[in-house]
Parts: C-alpha cells; structure tokens; sequence
C-alpha cells in the first residue's frame, strides 16, 4: 500500500478529528488556494485549505453561497485545477495532470450525484447507470450486469428500462446515486444532493447515503442545509474562502 | 467506449431530433442526387449521341459540303454550299480511284410533308441511290428497296420508315399504298425494319426516294444536281484510312483544288464525330456537375450549422459527460460520428433517389441516363467526408468544453 504510506508520512495537525489514523486518506488537501482570474480582476475563492478525508468517513462540507464551497467541490471532484497547493486523491497528486488524465481520475475515483441529477433523458435507467462504465472500457455484458445490480441496491431494481422522465424527483435521484456507485469509486461526492427534493425524498435519499456509509464508502456532501449536513460524522464549515470550522458531528 | 457504442450514441442523438435531422439529411442528399443525376444525364447524352453516330452504319466517311479544316487546323462549320454533286459520288464508287471503298451513298434530305388521302406527316424526304440500304446497314421489313432502273427512270416509289408508316397508315403494312410527296404520287415499295428504341428517332421516321427523282421532281431548282452527304463505306475498318484518302484525293482532282486545306468539302469519319460531340457534352457534364457540387456543399454547410445547434443545446450532457469520464477525445469522436452519420445518410439516401429518378426520368424526358457505379459510390463517400469535415469544428468545440461550465448552463 504505497499509497497509505505517502499520506501517513505527513503528520497530521494534532487534535484533528483523524489523528486516529484507522484507515487511509480518500481525500488530502494542503495548502490549497484557488483564484479566479476575469480579465484584470482576480478572486481568491479559496485560500491555504488542508483537508483530509479518509475512507470510510462521511462528511458534510456546509457554508452558505459565495463561502467557496462549490469551488472546494470542484477541485475534490477535478473538475477544476487549483492554482496553489497540492491534492492527493487516494495517494494520487493531481495537481498537475492534463484533461485525459482527470478524466480517468474521475471515472475511476470519484461517483458524482448532483443537485439537478443530470441524467441523460433519453436512456433508460440502467443506461445512464452503465455511463461511468462505459467510458471505463468495461465490456457491455458486465456493464449490464453491473447497472442492474447497483439499481437494486438503490431499491429501483423494478425500474431498469423506465427512463427519468418517467420516475419522481426522488427516484431519478436514487438512479443518480446508483450511477455513482456503479463504478465501485473511492469517493462519492454529492453536491446539494436534496436541494431539488421534497422532504420525503430528501429522506429518502440521505437514508440511502446512511446505508452506503454503513458498508463502509466514503461519502463527501456538499450542502448550505445544516438538517442535511446532521446526517454526516464530520461537518467541515467553509466561509470566505476558508475552513472555518472541522469538528465530529455527534447525532 | 467503444465504436459501436459511439455509433449507438449518435444514433439515438440523431434520432431524438427526427425532423431537424431529416432536413439537414435533405440538404445533402438532394446535393448527391444531384449529382449523380447530371453525371448520368451526361455520360446518357454521350452515349446517345455515339450510338446515334455509330447507327448510321459502319466503318463509314461522312463528306459534307464546306471546308474541312483551316490554316490552324481548326474544324470548320459544316457548309452548306453546295460542293458535292452526285458525279462525286459516282467517282468516290469507282474501283479504279477507290479501291479500299465497298460502296458509296449520296443523300439528298430535305424536310417535306408526305401525304395520304387522309392524313398527312412531315419527315425527312432522303433521295438517294439503291447502294443506301447496304451502306448505311439497314434492313426492310417488308417490300423491296428501288433499283438502279427507279433511279435511272425516276421512278415515283418510295420506302417509309417504319414510323413514318404507322404514322401515316397506322401500320407498317403498307406496300403498295400510294403517298404524296410535293404533288407527286409514289408508290410504296418498301419498308424499313425498326433500328429499336435505343436509336434515334430519326432512324425510323424518313422517307427514301431515288436520288434522280428526288432532283427532278422533288427538290429542283438550281441546286438539283448537289447533294447533302456523300456516305463513303470503306471495306473494311482496317482500310478506313486509305478510303480516306483516296476520297479526298479523288475529291481534291474532281474539284481542282490542289491545297488540301482549301478542300471545299470534308470528311469525317465516324469517330471523329464521336469524339467531337461527346467533347461539348463532356464538357457540360463538368460544369453541371459542378453546380451540383455546389448543393453538396450548401448541404455540409448544413451539417455544420445542426452540429453546432447540437452541442450548444446538449452541452449539459456533455458536461456530464466528461464528469463521468469521458475524455476530450470520446465527445469529439461522438459528435463526428454524429455528423458522419448525418452525411452517409444523406449519401445512401441521395444515391437511392438519384438511381430511382434514372429509372424514371427517361421515360418523361426522352433521354438516357446512365447511372455510373463510380458516380454513386464517389458520391456516397463525399457525403460521409462532407459530414466529418463540417462536423470536425462543431465536435472540436464540444470537446473543449470546461466539464463545470458545461455543467452548470441551463
């Protein structure tokens, strides 16, 4: 495990909610900043954050808009580079890599849930599903089999051939989340998973994101909902571009 | 992901915007219709025109009045002085000024109406000598051509094209019915079997009379003793080029000319024809087929503005995407797949519709239409290269999307 052995080298600020050090870091940020730059006026979204997420956690990532949130999403998700600092994603550095190379960084490392769920309208449930594994080179029987099997996990094992137009807010949602988990990532990463849900889907949605860190994946949520963020163990508080606060959440 | 996989993508893409693809797909296949229409329309005429040329009998010199070539060797128009005269063409049959020449035929045509009882039809009155039939390869159906003895006595007979019976009579059965030709009566003695519809119509609607007849009864005025061609068959094609020039020698001394380029007559041989009149319609050919090109091109431009509406209005989807992983290469590909898709289908479907019409056009137009293999399959793949290479800067544009920008756009 030459990967754990790169991040454990580097000493863990003391007190921090993984000083424990049980499982290897998922997710480990130092010193990282991120500017903007719109012609003559540059915008420091994010400045000197050191986060480390390990695997296993399920953590809340909570500040209001314009806090730099989305920003710290996108660079955890790569979809974004930063411009100072250095991101390890499960013992990975990818500060430096070009866009082929993020693009296989996020296909194989990181499931995506987002607050409009993005599925592809015309494909069917187990379609968009296969879709990670599809850019994945996986060979079409095992895809399948695959789609099939995390849609029953999500609990829409009766819904494989319906397309999203045909499903509520919630199940499209879960079709997401089964997406997410098809190509077996070390990190699902949820950007305002409920923000589009009634309460009982939000429910709906966050208990299913309970089970999955119950069989141990590691779970990052991006939300300005602190009801949401209670279901997370750690809630991390960005504002102005910082971390603010870190702490173990105690349910 | 795999080209099968791209190649279903694009499908469905295609097919999710039925009529908007349908049109673009219109574009290009109206373009290669087009063209493969105005290439067969020309290499048909082409064909026409050679068979209507090789029809007029074989291994054949065509003399017509007028001057063959100038100083600079251009051709010049075929004349209508009247140069030739029937000794002419009683010279070019000597054995002793021709040896390499089987038979010759002068033809003296002129338009008239031939009249029955009851009706009447306008078609070309040909006098000429009993040698005609052999030299110009044509067959009776029923009857007899005129003799030596008709022409020599003028005789009031005559032999009808097969058309020009049945227009007249109503059948070709007609031996022995009386026509008139320019208040004469003549007796009909002949029938020319069909030269087929392939050939012109030409062929078949005529009206044959002897030559002498024609000059004294028909035709007269001052100009009676000239003739409009002189057909010269050599005996064999190996033996075309001496009858040339033994024709034009023979010529040359009847007429005391010494400077064969002042020659005023010429003589052309059937591939000279050819090659002349399939010059002018090649050269048509060309320049429709490069209006019709123009289409194609209209049409690809097409394809571009489809693609771009595309990934403008899917770049949600290719944002996503590119979050699931699909690296700059994989969307690129699916949007020239998109668009090659587009242009084979305009292609195949063009091609479709251009070889219907060319089974259909003839019938409506009295033209062929020759549908050249290489046409349909150049054009097919110009279609599909249409298509990639209009679709290269709209796929180029999908693929550098930023995948957060993308994402977020409503």
């Amino acid at each position: 495990m030459a990967e754990t052995t790169t991040a454990d080298a580097r000493p863990a600020p003391a007190g921090a909610p993984w000083s424990e050090g049980v499982a290897a870091p998922v997710i480990d940020l130092a010193g990282v900043g991120k500017t903007y730059r719109t012609g003559a006026i540059e915008y420091e979204a994010l400045r000197d954050i050191h986060l480390r997420i390990d695997e296993g956690e399920y953590v809340a990532i909570m500040g209001p808009s314009g806090s730099g949130k989305s920003t710290l999403m996108n660079l955890i998700g790569c979809l974004d580079t930063l411009t100072v600092g250095r991101y390890l994603l499960a013992g990975d550095d990818v500060a430096d890599l070009d866009e082929v190379d993020l693009a296989e960084i996020r296909n194989r490392r990181i499931g995506f849930v987002f607050q409009q769920f993005h599925l592809l309208p015309s494909l069917a449930a187990w379609r968009n599903v296969e879709l990670p594994l599809v850019y994945g080179h996986v060979p079409g029987p095992e895809r399948r089999r695959r789609a099939v099997e995390a849609l029953e996990r999500v609990g829409l094992g009766s819904k494989l051939a319906n397309r999203p137009g045909e499903m509520s807010g919630g199940q499209q949602q879960r079709v997401a989340v089964a997406r997410a988990l098809v190509g077996e990532p070390a990190l699902i990463l949820a950007d305002e998973p409920t923000g589009n849900l009634d309460s009982t889907s939000s429910a709906d949605v966050l208990g299913l994101f309970d089970e999955l860190h119950a069989q141990g994946r590691t779970i990052v949520l991006i939300t300005h909902e602190l009801e949401v963020a209670q279901h997370a163990r750690r809630i991390v508080r960005v504002r102005d571009g910082r971390i603010q606060s870190d702490e173990v959440n105690p349910r | 992901m795999t080209w099968t996989e791209t190649l279903r993508t694009g499908w469905a893409a295609i097919r999710s915007h039925g009529l908007r693809s349908t049109l673009t797909v219109l574009g290009i296949l109206i373009g290669i219709a087009a063209v493969i229409l105005t290439v067969g329309l020309g290499l048909g005429t082409q064909k026409d025109v050679s068979e209507q040329i090789s029809s007029l009998g074989s291994n054949l010199l065509i003399v017509t009045p007028g001057s063959s070539t100038d100083s600079d060797g251009m051709r010049g128009g075929f004349g209508s002085a009247a140069t030739l005269t029937r000794s002419d063409a009683q010279a070019l049959a000597s054995e002793v000024n021709t040896p390499d020449v089987a038979g010759v035929a002068p033809e003296k045509s002129t338009s008239l109406a031939v009249e029955t009882s009851e009706t009447n039809w306008t078609t070309t009155v040909v006098g000429t000598t009993p040698e005609w039939l052999d030299v110009r390869s044509r067959e009776l159906s029923s009857g007899e051509f005129f003799t030596a003895d008709d022409d020599a006595e003028a005789a009031a007979v005559v032999v009808l094209g097969s058309q020009t019976a049945t227009e007249l009579f109503g059948s070709t059965d007609v031996v022995g019915q009386v026509v008139t030709i320019a208040d004469t009566p003549f007796t009909v003695v002949g029938v020319l079997a069909s030269e087929g519809a392939a050939a012109s119509a030409d062929l078949d609607d005529l009206a044959v009379i002897p030559l002498t007849t024609a000059a004294e009864q028909v035709v007269g005025g001052s100009s009676r003793s000239s003739v409009s061609t002189i057909y010269v068959q050599a005996a064999s094609a190996d033996q075309l080029a001496a009858a040339y020039q033994e024709t034009e020698t023979t010529l040359l001394n009847l007429h005391s000319i010494t400077d064969a380029d002042s020659a005023d007559f010429s003589i052309n041989s059937q591939d000279s024809l050819v090659s002349t009149a399939t010059a002018v319609y090649r050269t048509l050919t060309v320049l429709l087929t490069g209006i019709a090109g123009l289409s194609l091109l209209v049409g690809g431009i097409g394809v571009m503005n489809i693609m771009l509406v595309s990934v403008t209005e899917r770049t949600r989807e290719i944002g996503l995407r590119k979050a699931l992983g699909a690296p700059p290469w994989a969307i690129r590909r699916q949007f020239l797949v998109e668009a090659t898709v587009l242009g084979l289908a305009g292609g195949l479907l063009g091609a479709a519709l251009g070889i219907v019409s060319a089974r259909v056009l003839p019938d409506l137009l009295d033209t062929s239409i020759v549908v050249s293999g290489a046409a349909v399959a150049g054009s097919v793949v110009v279609a599909m290269g249409i298509g990639l290479v209009f679709g290269v800067y709209p796929a180029t544009r999908a693929a550098r999307l930023a995948p957060i920008d993308a994402l977020r756009s409503e």
